[in-house]
This record gives C-alpha cells, structure tokens and sequence, in this order.
C-alpha cells in the first residue's frame, strides 16, 4: 500500500512541477493543446473553413468546467464504489474461516 | 486533445469513420462474450470504463507550458484486451463530443482511431510483450499505459498531419509541427497516465484476486 501512495503521491508532483517550472507567463500560457493546433492549422492552411460547428457548447467556461468536473466525478465515483466493494467483500471472505476456527476451538 | 469539430476535412471524416467501424462493431462482440463468459466482471469492466473516464477529464499542465489530458484506456486494455476498450473509450469521446465541445461528431471516427483503436492495442500489445520478456507486472503495466498514450496523441499528429500538409515541407513538416504540440506536451502526462494505471492495478491486486482470476491476469502468469 505504501508503494501504492508513493506513485500516486509522484503522479501529483509530476502534474504540478510544470506550473513552476515554465518561467513564460502571460496569454493563452497553459491553454488547451488542442487550441494550439487549431492555431497551427490556420497557419498551414489560412483558407481552411471549419466545416461543421459544435451542435451545443457550454455557454461559458464556468459551465464547461462544472461538466469536466461531473465528468471526473462521475467515473472516480464509480471506480471507487468497486474499490470499496471489492475491499469489503475481501475482508468478508478473509475473516469467515477465523470465525470457523473460532468455532471448532470453542 | 482530440481533434476538434469541424477541423477534418469531410474526405478524412468518411476515411477515419471507416476505419473505426470494423474496430468498434468487434468491440461491441467483445464486450458482449466478455459480459457472457464473465459476468461476474461487469463492476470491474464498468470501473475500467470509469478510470478512462475521469482520466479523460483531467487537464494537466505540461512543461511545454500548454494543458493536455491522458486517456485512461490502457488499464482496461490490460484487463480486458483492446476491442472491449474500443467501446468505452468511444462513450467516453462521444459524451464529450455532445456535452463538452471537446472533439466532435465530424472528428469522432479519427478520434475514435487514435484514442480508443491506437491507444489500446499498443497499451494490449505492450504488456503482452513485456511479461512474456519477463518484465514484473508493474513494469510491463506502467509501459503499456503510458505508451499507449503517447501513441493515441502521435496517432492525433499524423492524423492532423495527412489533413493538413506543410506547403512547404509537406506532410513530414506538418508532422513534425503538430508532433511538437501534441506528442511533446503528452510526455509528462503520459509517465502520470502510467504511474496512476500502476496504482489502480495494485489496488486491484490486492482486492480484486477474484476478477483478476477469471479475466486469467493471474492465472496466465503463474503458469509463465
């Protein structure tokens, strides 16, 4: 377990490392990937039109980031109810032959 | 990131649609024999789906100082082989390509293709070939998903590299151009994507010897 804790434990400094480590600061410093890429296509190829567009957006960036947040808390609630079920039904199983045991001494 | 809508001319649309669909119909099959075969696996199938999901959700900044978010399909790939992954990982694109603007329906087969095709066979493959060199189970599975990541985002470069040429350089200077946003950016979040696949796995280990028994994770190795 505590090997689990220690990767966990590394996965976060990895993830929060760049914040100190990229010095650039200003605009669009740390924007989505993707936004990159849409800039470059544009730069490759000016004339490119998108073709089709969205059929619904959130309306703004507070709501997109309230449905990435459902989005995560949807699936780690869900992982974590196996998890915990998986645990429970384990120490079930482990402790029934020392209840036997208990029971054949007595 | 995936592909955005809009940005694939409608040519490549039809292409990558093509492609993926052999590969999501055999998903399909898969996740029904594996829901036949073990039933008793279906919490842990749907907790597989469920890791690619909040993965999926996660934007983590990078030392290329933009923001990228891994897949969380290699530990299902792990589990339950790659074509079961195709399914999950295409709910998970198609729920952000509706609700979060994030890809998008036209982009969704070339989508589809480089997160829930590419991603999962190579995570697959990766850890068959590592414990069959003999590679500890960490080791092989901490490969696998970052690997598989990497490739999903290499799979996005080529992908965007085909639809938009270089003037110049052509295809390759393309390449090379989004390579450096996509496949650089993934670096980091690609050795995160590995080391949280490892932990669950642990976890998983420790708990779940049953599910992992039947899907033969355990079983397979003690007899190598």
């Amino acid at each position: 377990m505590k090997t689990t804790v220690l990767l966990i434990l590394l996965a976060i400094v990895i993830s929060i490392a760049p914040l100190f480590m990229v010095k650039k600061q200003g605009e669009g410093i740390f924007g989505g990937a993707d936004d990159q890429a849409k800039a470059l296509i544009t730069t490759v190829q000016p004339d490119y039109k998108p073709w089709f567009s969205p059929i619904w957006e959130p309306p703004s960036g507070e709501v997109a980031s309230l449905l990435f947040a459902l989005q995560a808390a949807i699936g780690s609630g869900v992982l974590f109810y196996y998890i915990g079920y998986r645990k429970g039904r384990s120490s079930v199983e482990t402790a029934k032959p020392v209840k036997d045991e208990h029971a054949s001494a007595a | 990131m995936h592909i955005m809508e809009g940005f694939l001319p409608p040519a490549h649309t039809a292409i990558w649609y093509g492609v993926s669909l052999p590969f999501v119909a055999a998903g399909v099959v898969a996740v029904r024999k594996t829901l036949r075969e073990h039933p008793e696996t279906r919490l842990l199938l749907g907790a597989s789906g469920a890791f690619a999901f909040v993965l999926s959700a996660l934007k983590i900044p990078s030392v290329t100082g933009s923001c990228s978010h891994p897949t969380g399909v290699g530990l299902g790939a792990v589990l339950f082989g790659p074509s079961v992954m195709t399914v999950l990982g295409g709910i998970v694109l198609l729920f952000q390509a509706l609700l979060l603007a994030h890809g998008g329906l036209t982009t969704l087969g070339a989508n589809i293709f480089s997160m829930a095709v590419v991603g999962p066979w190579v995570a697959w493959g990766i850890y068959r070939g590592g414990t069959a060199v003999g590679l500890s189970r960490g080791v092989a599975v901490f490969l696998a998903a970052s690997l598989g990541d990497m490739a999903t985002y290499c799979m996005t470069s080529v992908q965007l590299a085909l639809a938009f040429p270089d003037a110049v350089s052509g295809i390759v200077g393309s390449l090379v151009k989004f390579g450096g946003i996509f496949a650089l950016t993934q670096i980091p979040l690609a050795i995160t994507e590995g080391l949280l696949t490892v932990a669950v796995m642990r976890i998983l280990e420790h708990y779940s010897r049953p599910d992992l028994a039947s899907l033969r994770l355990l079983a397979k190795e003690k007899a190598v």
